[in-house]
């Protein structure tokens, strides 16, 4: 008899397991559900059941869970929305933790905000010194968020050290060089910087395990999810400034100056902390969105790309490669790496090819084609008339987008035709990372003495 | 004869409401109860019977707790109202109107003609 017991308890705990991995379903929930279908079963083995056949009988009249769920969302649809719970329960360590990380946001938001500002005391301004702020602006935030995320991590000595270091050679790359304020390199300088010192960031982002791909592609995911939340802060910020905007006007008072000076520098700067403590704050409660935008893309670019190439056949002129055309078709490059990149954030590593995985290789094949033949063209173009450092750069990041694209359609090849798994894509795309870093720090550091600081 | 599922809805809510009024209730209890009192006509799903009294809680006809009576599982038990009692009243003085009219057209008041439109169960 006890033996039944306790495969009955074993039933009841397999039963409930199910339950709970219901949305729609609370735990208080089950425990209803649970002391209903207990009540039912005790009914069975009165009438003379045995146990494991009245839990059978009492599970089979409560119906299927699906149809339970339905009816219990209609009632608490609510549920089916997941909310993030900022703060989290008082009393629970996982509260604590989060009221903890919302204190350290706080600090590092109000750091980067200041920081923003600090240049104004030796007296500063960022309407009127834009050459000082152009390449700083990102040492002034970046670090802040580098912060939270080291704190966060309770990243060791060495890693701080390192992360402090890489900031302070920034600083130096910024302001040591004397770039006039029309040359092309502090143009290069103020685009690429911030771009080597996000990598900086994502050392901080991986502080807790160096050395794990896995990490890595977290913080590929981090930063889509970033830049997300980013844009959305600033059109919240956008819509705030409009009505602080009107309504003062409104009463004859002018905030032209102060939104210009404190709310629209303050805020952005400030912003970058934020989303950095949104998207770990709510990692695990809120679906990530820039996969569902890749699914969205995927399809149109890959149709817009084709279309380009067959318009580009049918006319059979050549391309017009101006400079901007260089940067236009850099973009293109880039886009559709990050079109790759999160798809692959978000795909199952185990999943077998399908068609999404064949959409991409033709985005992917049709992205090289084009960068091909820009390529063609714009060698002529350098070889004929010497280089500059724009167009150095411009086809420095080409040629590292084109290679990795180009191994990227190797493997996503193999994987359509099921000879290579899928974690050699995802191996492929973290270990090329250090690339672009790399590449950024060079156009920095090395650039504009090798063009003698043109 | 199964009982449709418009009416079955339409009357839940003063049916629970009712018995709530007896006594305090969980669950099971209720479902037991309806069974009972129907004779087995009245066959309610948890999947109406649960949601319903979440939908009574949050409109504040009934209130719950989890209560353990002795000797018995620890429970959850709902306690009618006083804005739940109301309700029971107003859906009462309804269902009595519905009732009376029906009484009315098919049993007819001094009238002994035959309703051969109605086909009673057993009934040739």
């Amino acid at each position: 008899m006890t033996d039944g017991q306790a495969e009955l308890q074993a039933q009841f705990a397999q039963w409930r397991h199910y339950v709970q991995r219901r949305r729609e379903l609370t735990s208080a929930d089950a425990d209803e559900l649970e002391d209903h279908l207990r009540g039912c079963v005790d009914e069975l083995v009165g009438v003379g059941l045995r146990a494991d056949e009245a839990f059978l009988v009492a599970v089979k009249r409560m119906g299927s869970l699906d149809e339970l769920s339905r009816e219990f969302a209609r009632e608490h649809s609510e549920r089916l929305w997941k909310q993030l719970v900022l703060t989290g329960d008082i009393d629970s360590p996982a509260g604590a933790r989060s009221r903890r990380d919302l204190l350290a946001m706080i600090v590092c938001a109000a750091g980067a905000a200041a920081s923003i500002k600090a240049p104004e005391l030796f007296g500063l301004s960022l309407e009127q010194d834009g050459a000082f702020y152009a390449p700083n602006l990102a040492l002034f935030v970046l670090p802040w968020l580098a912060a939270f995320l080291a704190w966060r991590r309770q990243a060791g000595k060495a890693v701080i050290g390192v992360l402090a270091a890489l900031f302070a050679l920034g600083a130096v790359a910024a302001n040591v060089y004397p770039l006039g304020d029309e040359s092309q390199s502090v143009v290069l300088t103020g685009i690429h910087l911030p771009i080597a010192l996000w990598f900086v960031v994502g050392l901080a982002y991986i502080a807790d395990d160096l050395r794990a791909p896995r990490r890595r592609m977290d913080f590929i995911r981090f930063t889509g999810e970033w830049f997300v939340y980013y844009v959305l802060i600033g059109l919240g910020g956008g819509v705030l400034i409009a009505f602080l905007f009107g309504t003062f006007e409104a009463i004859g008072i002018s905030p032209e100056g102060f939104i210009a000076q404190w709310v629209a520098p303050c805020g952005a700067a400030a912003a970058v902390v934020v989303a950095g403590w949104l998207v770990e704050a709510k990692q695990s409660v809120v679906e990530n969105i820039a996969p569902v935008l890749t699914r969205l893309f995927t399809p149109l670019f890959t149709l817009a790309l084709l279309a380009f190439l067959v318009a580009f056949a049918v006319t059979s002129g050549g391309i017009d490669v101006e400079r901007e055309a260089l940067i236009l078709f850099d973009l293109l490059l880039v886009v559709v790496l990050a079109l790759l990149l999160y798809s692959i954030s978000a795909r199952d590593p185990l999943a077998p090819a399908g068609v999404f995985d064949k959409l991409q290789l033709a985005l992917v094949v049709s992205a090289l084609a084009i960068d091909v033949l820009v390529l063609m063209e714009i060698t002529g173009r350098i070889t004929e008339f010497g280089t500059t450092p724009n167009k150095a750069a411009a086809l420095g990041e080409n040629i590292i987008l084109l290679a990795n694209l180009a191994w990227s359609a190797w493997l996503m090849l193999r994987l359509v035709r099921g000879r290579t798994p899928f974690a050699a894509l995802e191996r492929w795309q973290t270990t090329y990372l250090p690339v672009y870093a790399l590449w950024a720090w060079i156009v920095v550091l090395v650039f504009p003495p090798l063009f003698a600081y043109l | 004869m199964k009982v449709t599922k418009d009416l079955v809805a339409a009357s839940a809510t003063p049916m629970v409401l009712g018995i709530l009024a007896e006594a305090d209730s969980y669950g099971y209890a209720i479902l037991r109860r309806i069974s009972e009192l129907s004779g087995g006509e009245l066959d309610w799903t948890e999947g109406l019977l649960y949601p319903l009294l979440h939908r009574l809680e949050r409109l504040g006809h009934v209130e719950s707790d989890w209560r353990s009576v002795a000797g018995e599982r620890r429970r959850k038990y709902y306690r009618i109202t006083d804005s739940g009692l109301a309700e029971l009243a107003e859906q009462r003085r309804q269902w009595d109107t519905v009732v009376d009219t029906l009484k009315e057209i098919w049993l007819g008041r001094g009238d002994s003609r035959p309703l051969i439109a109605i086909p009673l169960g057993g009934h040739a």
